[in-house]
């Protein structure tokens, strides 16, 4: 593995995120390099998925959540009060822990991005579709169901959709929540196969609950305990030779 | 030890004073149909929906009375649906907290007010305003879907605002982590989703509009006539029978009640298709629609109510 040390893709500095009273985030600083996976592990309520939603803002939705400390995209702080957040999820795509298609029709779900953004319509927009869902290994077998309603899809075949929804509007790093906590051993199989084909292309960041999976597919892991991040490196060291003590007791199965 | 009902006979109790709501119904239903029935039977459905009412030469058709109806409720939800709709869209998605702990009770205040204030309001300053600055006597179609529009908002808003909330969080949080503006998320996602509820609160606030009675009496005008404008004075078949029915005897009085079927008919049809298109009459709601309509039936052979 050729660790790339170049500008990270996304920085975190000295972070703090409270809910109301509650600090769930507390110190956190990491950085995540482009093109390639990182899986942040940790037990229930450690923060994981709190920190994953302050890269795309999604934490703005809740209210009394207040965030301290920066960070960083490609170098341009997404806190900053003149940030666009739209711009910014435009970039930043996200994957949800349960499948979400839209009841709308499968290729309706792959063309919102793309609509909404005003990037592409008539028969670019078709190729823009075409294109998304060729990227999750849709195509040849919806391409004859693009009207059907996306919610008539398995639940492999919808998170596939969803990814290919991000896929449409070009983001450079995608989020994923878990995002196989919804499906069977086999399909996660697949989803995992597919991580390892988007990441040529894309900046990765995986939620997972699944120690297994972190090992299987990323390259840096991260391990978080009641909102700090304990320790992150190259996935292999954290799980053989971690420097921390408590990292050791979770990824050892001592607990969690 | 004090004395304890048995469990059993409580919830016995219980249902048997919910399941009389359900006998009142039944027999009214009964009631209006054995008193308006053989009339429309006698005088057959083609003269029935005839334009010519005129109960002192026995011509009882109510084709005037349909469109005076199908007037003022088209002109109210013309009115109240894209107010009542907005004002759902604020309430369910946009308002804070404080705005809303404001606009919901006053939207409730609203449905509480008394219709006969609702037409009083209407006559004091409504049908002034129409004579001085549009025209014709006032009292017209259009006063009446103004003041319709404004009763129907409360259910638009109310059923809408349900609809709204219905929709799922994770369509919403995966339209803006797309990068969706508030707007296109409500506008391309939340509406969609909720569409078949909004249906639903549409044709109940069409139902709220056909059945309201005294507002429309005080401000709609009441003459028999076809109208060939807005401004122009109708007669609801509410109106038709609240007017009448003080003197109306034999023959008369039957058609003031069969004025009621038709009423009855379109409510029941109203509300079969919003709880359709709610997809709330699942199986069990349409076993006890067969069994209201049986018990019906074994009332009365004549009486074939379809009520649910």
């Amino acid at each position: 593995m050729s660790a790339n040390r170049a500008v990270p893709k996304l920085c975190v500095q000295g972070l703090d995120l409270y809910y109301g009273d509650f600090q769930a985030l507390i110190n956190v600083s990491l950085e995540i390099t482009e093109r390639r996976i990182t899986a942040l592990i940790g037990p229930s309520g450690c923060g994981k998925s709190t920190l994953l939603r302050t890269f795309n803002r999604m934490n703005d939705l809740i209210v009394g959540c207040k965030v301290v400390g920066d960070v960083e995209l490609d170098g341009r702080s997404i806190y900053a009060p003149n940030r666009n957040v739209d711009d910014l999820r435009k970039r930043i795509g996200m994957v949800f822990q349960r499948p979400n298609p839209f009841p709308l029709s499968v290729y309706e779900n792959v063309a919102y991005g793309a609509r909404i953004h005003g990037l592409a319509a008539g028969a670019a927009l078709d190729a823009i579709v075409e294109q998304s869902l060729a990227a999750v290994d849709l195509w040849s077998g919806l391409k004859d169901r693009l009207d059907d309603n996306a919610l008539t899809l398995s639940g492999e075949q919808q998170q596939r959709l969803c990814i290919a929804r991000v896929l449409a509007v070009e983001p450079d790093v995608l989020l994923m929540d878990e995002p196989c906590s919804a499906l069977d051993p086999v399909a996660t199989m697949r989803v995992e196969e597919l991580m390892q084909e988007l990441v040529d292309r894309y900046t990765i960041v995986i939620v997972t609950h699944n120690m297994q999976q972190a090992a299987r597919v990323s390259q840096d892991t991260g391990f978080m305990l009641l909102g700090e991040l304990v320790e992150i490196g190259p996935t292999n060291q954290v799980f053989t030779s971690p420097r921390d003590q408590r990292t050791e007791d979770y990824v050892s199965g001592r607990f969690g | 030890m004090r004395f304890r009902l048995p469990e059993k006979v409580v919830e016995r109790s219980l249902l048997l004073v919910a399941m009389s709501s359900v006998a009142i119904l039944l027999l009214i239903t009964v009631f209006i149909f054995r008193e308006g029935g053989p009339l429309l039977v006698q005088v057959g459905l083609g003269n029935f929906f005839s334009g010519a009412w005129d109960p002192q030469h026995d011509q009882y058709g109510i084709a005037l009375m349909v469109v005076g109806s199908f007037a003022v409720t088209s002109g109210a939800l013309l009115i109240g649906v894209p107010f009542g709709i907005a004002c759902a869209i604020v309430l369910a998605e946009m308002a804070p907290p404080r705005a809303r702990s404001i606009l919901k009770p006053a939207i409730e205040v609203l449905a509480g007010i008394p219709s006969v204030v609702y037409g009083f309001m209407g006559i004091v300053v409504l049908l002034p305003m129409i004579r001085t600055h549009i025209g014709g006597p006032g009292a017209s179609a259009l006063a009446g879907s103004i003041i319709l529009g404004i009763m129907v908002l409360p259910t638009v808003i109310g059923i809408s605002v349900d609809a709204l909330q219905a929709v799922p969080r994770s369509y919403r949080e995966a339209s803006l982590a797309l990068g969706a503006t508030q707007w296109q998320t409500i506008r391309r996602v939340v509406l969609p989703a909720a569409r078949s509820g909004i249906v639903a609160a549409v044709i109940l606030g069409m139902g709220r509009a056909v059945g309201e009675t005294m507002a429309v009496i005080m401000v709609a005008g009441n003459s028999v006539q076809m109208p060939h404008s807005p401004l122009d004075s109708v007669r609801t078949l509410t109106a038709n029978i609240a007017l009448e029915m003080g003197y109306a005897a034999g023959d008369h009085r039957a058609a003031l009640f069969a004025t009621g079927i038709v009423l009855f008919v379109i409510i029941m049809i109203l509300n079969t298709l919003a709880n359709l298109a709610r997809g709330r009459l699942k199986k069990r709601s349409v076993v006890v629609v067969t069994l209201a309509a049986t018990a019906a039936d074994l009332v009365k052979p004549r009486a074939k109510p379809e009520e649910q």
